[in-house]
């Protein structure tokens, strides 16, 4: 059975089609469904381990990186323990308490013979470093407040998050979509 | 390369602060692997730090001055007599004395899309800082 096409599900064919589905097909599809899900989170734990990181993929809020990233890019982090703190490398921190990660680069790094490492960060396009976002009466940040190391980045893609999440009614829009999309669709 | 270091009361408890000027040459156009600004290349963050040892930290790196490079800009750098963007604190007092501060221009290259490369320039310069401290805040 081919992809039916927009107007067409738009037209009250589908849901002809629905009603003659009986009940073992629907049961079947929506097994179906479970599996692209189980196997997309899979995937997702997967690159949990692989980077080391507990977000390996975030999408930039904010214009404090530009030119080099806009809100909306999408970044790929690791976060081996192995890979030193260095100046210069773009981190993605979360500040004790809150909850939003900040993507800045490093400006400045102490690092004591043990290994124990304290360091300052800034945004590219901020005037100031970013002692002002810390918690009151922390200057430093630690490798604990590290969500991880920026590799790689892809632009605009992160758009559909921010949008989903400053418009809910446009994610439930594409929850649904996406619902009836795999259920209608049969192979 | 003149500099001179003060104890200052800085954002923490009194810590060395050092002052360095510095030149800067450079043709970045052409890097180890050709033409570095190909098609996939947005932009260069280029930065020079300062690497260090002191009894307090085992190592130390500072960023004391850093520039964005636009796919399109002029790619060679003539800069003479430029002042540190950021204050060099030390993390207490292992800038005087030390004979080994070693500046390193590196740069990070940001593409339109993929891979983000931390690079580092071959060749660094050496900078001795004095055993005392100056007084006057001349700067």
């Amino acid at each position: 059975e081919p992809l039916r096409s927009v107007p067409a599900m738009l037209s009250l064919d589908f849901l002809d089609d629905v009603r003659r589905m009986n009940k073992r097909q629907l049961y079947y599809q929506v097994l179906n469904f479970g599996m692209i899900v189980s196997s997309a989170l899979m995937i997702w734990k997967g690159l949990m381990v692989v980077t080391g990181s507990e977000s390996p993929i975030v999408v930039v809020l904010s214009g404090s990186m530009e030119p080099a990233f806009h809100r909306g890019d999408l970044l790929f982090l690791t976060n081996r323990i192995e890979d030193p703190i260095r100046v210069g490398e773009i981190v993605v921190f979360r500040i004790e308490g809150r909850e939003i990660p900040i993507v800045h680069r490093v400006l400045k790094i102490h690092e004591k013979q043990n290994g124990d490492i304290k360091f300052l960060t800034k945004g590219d396009n901020n005037a100031v470093d970013d002692r002002g976002l810390y918690k009151r009466g922390q200057h430093w940040l630690e490798k604990k407040d590290v969500v991880g190391r920026a590799r790689g980045f892809v632009p605009y893609i992160g758009i559909v998050t921010i949008l989903m999440n400053d418009y809910p009614k446009f994610k439930y829009a594409v929850l649904f979509l996406l619902g009836l999309f795999v259920l209608v669709h049969r192979e | 390369l003149r500099k001179n270091i003060e104890d200052f009361t800085g954002p923490r408890e009194r810590s060395d602060l050092g002052f360095i000027t510095f030149d800067i040459t450079a043709d970045i156009l052409n890097g180890k692997n050709g033409f570095i600004f190909d098609w996939n290349v947005k932009q260069l963050f280029l930065y020079l730090s300062a690497e260090y040892s002191t009894k307090n930290n085992a190592l130390n790196q500072v960023v004391l001055w850093d520039k964005i490079i636009l796919r399109g800009d002029n790619p060679r750098l003539f800069l003479k007599d430029m002042k540190s963007k950021y204050f060099f604190f030390d993390d207490g007092n292992g800038l005087k004395g030390n004979r080994n501060v070693t500046l390193t221009l590196s740069w990070n290259v940001v593409p339109n899309a993929g891979i983000l490369p931390l690079v580092t320039g071959s060749g660094h310069v050496s900078v001795p800082f004095p055993d005392t401290y100056e007084t006057t805040k001349s700067y």
